[in-house]
């Protein structure tokens, strides 16, 4: 099995050329993954500067507490995510299995807590739409502009984790057959990138949504 | 040349290697991917030219006859998706960027075999969206899916077709990452950057555009898609939204995607004038650097498409003073070819035919684009069939000739069989000439301020309509002729040999057919593109 | 309007239409030279240098002294004459977004698929626009549900009309006459019914047309009755002596400049008024608590034209040029961010 995942596939004249194509490769589609979100960060910018007082009411319908929480288990998750590709550019295969065990708990955690968060907005009718509602914010319709962005783009970001938990698990599969070592390990990497930048873009949506007029100061 | 007909293959090569079904459809060579692209956006140019057959059919008289207003909304906007999402874009990068890109760099394959493979699938499946919403009943917002026409007002079936947008979309996102990850990695021992031929220059450009602005597109469908479906109000005024922010985010792409168009066709053409004029392309360097500035000033112009849609009056002029910035590189073009044949050694061969005639179009397209950008005059035009007669002269004019010839030049390469001459030469010159008086007309008659997406018009603009729908018919014919002599070329066509035009690049080098592996072995460069010997030249004689 | 025989220039009837035509024709005249010139050389080298034998031609070698003048020749001529066509159109653009000072008010409303036209002395017409010879015009326009485009080939000029935005565009009709009304903007099944007629006519004949009007009064007289009926004038005072605490005074609001709520400061212009109506609690003036209920869904845009030209009419600046950007009156223009201490300090200097 070993053998399969690292033989040279055959239009490759070299391993180092297979390797230096997978990561370029990475980088190229990590590129069009921030084009992807950069749609939603314009949209999101132009209505915040076009309408302040309502998205700074609406933002303050976030939770904070949970969204902090969530930014920290993200960043513990990128932190196991890096020691899985460190053991596994050292072959200890056991230490890989068990960061990526860890990153798959991390990732389910934030995307548990999230559903909290979702499930309350829907409570509070606060998903835009034909009963949206926003309790005491100062402009409802351009406040339902706030939470379209923030459903977008968080939601967005959490098909992202959804994919990345999958391909956790076929990590961890193939982790445990003890498929990576310090001669071939790509998919691990390369997983490593995608993982840190899907962190990446919540440590961008975390001021945006939650804490951007925060302190109460544009109150309407 | 071969003189002596010989209708059997019978060397090895990547077609007769295995002949299952399933060897073709799960194939990872990249030649059988681009020929599987060839089948699928030559049965979507055709479904798209029937649209076009209808359109032009209905615009003959001012009256609203053949079609009630609601279906001719929906022929057009079918025309539109069908011919820009799942051909113009596909065609040239997947079809021949597929099949020559690794061929041209001595490669044995593309980087990602199996991701190719994947974006033929997902391209497939997003064109299986397209034409369930079109066999439920089509969609009629126009190919621009303008908001809040499409999310709010709209009848059709925008979801389904927004989706397969969306899908074909990462088609094209995968085909961009996997050509550029191959021109970086997978070159040939000695071919360095500025001795890549001018074709895979143009493909580099290409896939930057379709990596950077591909993303941007599916995003806003994807908010389309949430408005539309469950009212998660981004666009529409009534929910608090911008409608102009769409058209922002939309053109953002949908420019830029004009050279996604147009840039490989480009390849094509400084491909084709090299060869037959037996000599290195003049301004190889301006050449392949406007092909890059292209797709980087192309991505500041979106806002020349929204001069009157309220946008501010200083923003529009800059839009308009980029707009001519980015026209230097495609005149720069123009002028290198030219020079190309001055002192060569020329040619007429039906690729030539084809390449002059994306000269003629191409520039009569290009120069119309600056009526567009000058901001005083597009207040005037925009919107009516000048925008048409325009954007078709550049995207068909450009594009299809360039793909056209493309496929007779590459023809004996593909298939390791000739097409016959006379018959190539004539549909050229009637695909030529049924073009412009297609199209030509709808310059005028654009002037005479005729809006487009009109299914009833005044009578004053008959003659002109009469004249295009005319025109249509000999294109059309000129489309077809190709059809049925290259199918025919298959099986009769004269054996081609490895080299029949003493063209210079590697992919001439092997056989033709080329086996799986695209080389015997890696070949080893050690001069420049387009250095044309003796040898060659005597051999084609 | 009637079909004439074959033409290539439509009906010139305004004061754009020769300044158009004249780049227009300055285009042609460029595009043809160089299509000529291309079309040329491409035929002449394609024969001239056709294949004799099979000696190679000598590459020319570009970056020699020669090589360099050729490209930067055919770069720099095409950039200088594409300057030009930049800075002509921009001039005739620029022209075309600024709405003279006194032009006379039309006020449009697209929908599918109609033209709405109101005249401020009170005269509504569908799908025709009857104007005066030689006055400027400027139409404010907006749209019940999609864009719609105001499109009069004889006048050379548009502009989309947008649904929840005021857009502008103005023309000096200089030949009596009947023209084409397009809607350039792809709005649906009939879309190409959506079409009109502009009468333009002497002044007299105008004058004629109007006074047969609809008998309903003025813009502003139907806009105040309008008004009464709604109930605005229980909070909000319209002569300059009243005040009350709950609304400001729309005396002599028009064009002002009013500091809100949040800090920042507003126009008061069409736009913010309509504003004002359908979204109340959105940009509250300095000093007013968020009671107004939203008319939203309760007003056409019709009805809400004629608010504006009521509120416009109660002065000062009734009549004055549009103050923001005109050709486009966004409801949200961008909004300076001040501090409370910033608008005290400017009010301080006040």
């Amino acid at each position: 099995m070993a053998s399969q995942s690292t033989a040279l596939q055959h239009h490759f004249e070299n391993a180092e050329q297979q390797k230096d194509a997978s990561t370029i490769g990475m980088w190229v589609f990590l590129v069009t993954e921030i084009m992807f979100f950069g749609g939603l960060f314009l949209a999101y910018m132009v209505y915040r500067q076009a309408y302040p007082a309502a998205f700074a009411s609406a933002s303050n319908k976030t939770d904070l507490w949970l969204g902090a929480a969530n930014t920290t288990v993200l960043i513990c998750s990128s932190l196991t995510m890096a020691l899985a590709v460190h053991y596994a550019s050292i072959g200890k295969k056991n230490l890989i299995v068990l960061f990526l065990v860890l990153t798959l708990l991390l990732g389910g955690t934030f995307l548990g807590v999230k559903s909290v968060e979702y499930h309350d907005k829907w409570v509070h009718h606060e998903i835009p739409g034909a009963n949206f509602e926003c309790e005491g914010c100062a402009d409802a319709q351009h406040a339902s502009l706030f939470f379209a962005c923030y459903f977008g783009m968080t939601g967005l970001h959490a098909t992202h984790m959804i994919i990345g938990i999958f391909i956790i698990l076929y990590l961890i599969v193939k982790a445990r057959k003890g498929d990576y070592g310090p001669e071939w390990h790509t998919p691990v990497e390369m997983f490593g990138l995608y993982w840190h930048f899907v962190d990446i873009v919540w440590i961008f949506l975390f001021p945006l949504l939650y804490l951007i007029d925060r302190s109460g100061g544009l109150k309407g | 040349m071969i003189t002596a007909p010989s209708p059997v293959l019978t060397k090895k090569n990547y077609l007769n290697e295995a002949h299952s079904l399933k060897s073709w459809l799960l194939t990872k060579d990249h030649k059988r991917i681009g020929i599987l692209y060839l089948i699928s956006v030559t049965f979507f140019f055709m479904l798209g030219g029937l649209y076009a057959a209808m359109i032009r059919l209905e615009l003959m008289t001012p009256a609203g006859d053949l079609l009630e207003s609601n279906t001719y909304n929906k022929v057009f906007t079918m025309h539109g998706v069908l011919m820009v999402f799942l051909f113009l874009i596909p065609s040239i990068p997947a079809v021949l960027g597929n099949f020559l890109l690794p061929l041209m760099i001595g490669a044995k394959d593309v980087a990602f075999p199996r991701l190719n493979l994947l974006s033929y699938y997902v391209y497939l499946a997003g064109g299986l969206f397209i034409f369930t919403s079109l066999i439920l009943g089509g969609v009629d917002t126009g190919w621009t899916f303008y908001t809040p026409f499409s999310t709010s007002y709209s009848n059709g079936y925008v979801l389904t077709t927004g989706l397969g947008i969306f899908i074909a979309g990462f088609s094209s996102i995968l085909t961009g990452l996997n050509f550029i990850v191959t021109i970086h990695r997978m070159r040939a021992p000695g071919l360095t950057w500025f001795r890549l031929p001018l074709f895979v220059w143009a493909h580099y450009a290409t896939s930057m555009i379709q990596i950077l602005g591909t993303p941007v597109v599916a995003v806003t469908l994807f908010l389309v898609v949430l408005e539309r479906g469950l009212h998660i109000g981004f666009f529409d005024p009534a929910y608090g939204g911008d409608p102009v922010l769409f058209q922002h985010m939309f053109w953002f792409y949908s420019h830029p995607a004009v050279y996604i168009m147009i840039l490989p066709s480009m390849g094509v053409v400084s491909e084709i004038i090299s060869t037959f004029s037996s000599k290195k392309p003049f301004g190889y360097t301006f050449i392949a650097f406007s092909s890059l500035a292209i797709a980087v000033f192309g991505f500041l112009v979106w806002g020349h498409h929204l001069y009157v849609a309220s946008q501010s009056v200083y923003a529009g002029m800059v839009f308009s003073i980029l707009t001519y910035i980015v026209a230097i590189p495609s005149a720069i073009k123009i002028f290198n070819w030219l020079a190309t044949m001055y002192k060569g050694s020329v040619r007429i061969t039906t690729p030539m035919l084809y390449a002059f005639g994306f000269m003629g179009l191409f520039t009569i397209g290009g120069l119309t684009g600056l009526f567009l950008a000058s901001i005083g005059l597009d207040v005037h035009l925009t919107d009516t069939y000048f925008v048409v007669a325009h954007f078709h002269y550049v995207m068909v004019g450009g594009a299809i000739m360039g793909f056209l010839g493309g496929i007779h030049f590459w023809w004996p390469k593909i298939t390791g069989r000739m097409y016959p001459e006379g018959w190539s030469k004539l549909s050229a010159i009637m695909v030529f000439c049924g073009f412009n008086l297609t199209f030509f007309p709808q310059f005028l008659v654009g002037y005479m301020g005729m809006p487009r997406r009109y299914h009833v018009y005044p009578p004053e603009f008959q003659v002109f309509n009469v004249l295009s729908t005319a025109g249509a018919g000999l294109l059309g014919v000129g489309y077809f002729v190709p059809f049925i002599y290259l199918l025919w070329s298959l099986k009769y066509g004269k054996l081609a040999g490895d080299n029949p035009w003493g063209a210079t690049g590697l992919e001439w080098k092997t056989s033709s057919p080329p086996i799986h592996q695209n080389f015997e072995v890696t070949p080893v460069v050690t001069q420049e593109a387009y250095t044309y010997t003796t040898e060659e030249v005597a051999h084609i004689g | 309007m009637e079909p004439r025989s074959f033409q290539l220039f439509p009906e010139a009837a305004s004061n754009f239409a020769g300044q158009v035509d004249g780049l227009y024709a300055f285009l042609v005249l460029t595009s043809a030279f160089f299509s000529l010139i291309i079309a040329f050389f491409t035929v002449f080298f394609a024969i001239k240098y056709r294949r004799k034998d099979n000696t190679i031609p000598t590459p020319i070698d570009e970056h020699g002294i020669g090589g360099m003048i050729l490209e930067i020749t055919w770069s720099v001529i095409p950039l200088g004459l594409s300057m030009v066509m930049f800075g002509w159109g921009a001039v005739i653009f620029f022209t075309e977004s600024r709405p003279p000072a006194d032009a006379m008010n039309v006020y449009v409303t697209g929908k599918q698929w109609m033209w709405k036209i109101q005249h401020q002395e009170g005269a509504r017409e569908i799908n025709e626009l009857h104007i005066p010879v030689d006055r400027d015009i400027r139409l404010t326009m907006t749209s019940e549900d999609v864009i719609h485009d105001f499109f009069v080939p004889a006048f050379r000029t548009k502009s989309d009309v947008l649904p929840g935005k005021y857009t502008t565009e103005w023309f000096r009709p200089t030949k009596i006459g009947a023209y084409h009304i397009f809607c350039a903007e792809y709005c649906g099944t009939k879309h190409s019914g959506m079409i009109g007629v502009v009468y333009v006519m002497s002044q007299a004949d105008y004058n004629d047309w109007l006074a047969k009007g609809s008998g309903e009064g003025s813009m502003a007289e139907q806009g105040q009755a309008l008004f009464n009926q709604l109930g605005c004038g229980n909070c909000h005072p319209s002569t300059v002596q009243r005040t009350n605490g709950r609304a400001p005074n729309l005396a002599g609001i028009y064009g002002t400049t009013v500091d809100l709520k949040d800090g920042s400061r507003v126009k008061v212009d069409e736009a913010y008024i309509r504003e004002s109506v359908l979204n109340p609690e959105g940009r509250i003036v300095a000093g007013y608590d968020n009671i107004m209920p939203t008319f939203k869904g309760l007003m056409t845009e019709d009805g809400l034209l004629k608010l504006v030209e009521y509120v416009k009419s109660l002065g000062p600046a009734n009549g004055a040029p549009m103050p923001a950007v005109p050709g486009t009156v966004d409801l949200n223009p961008k909004q300076t961010q001040l501090k409370a201490g910033g608008t005290a300090a400017q009010a301080g200097k006040k």
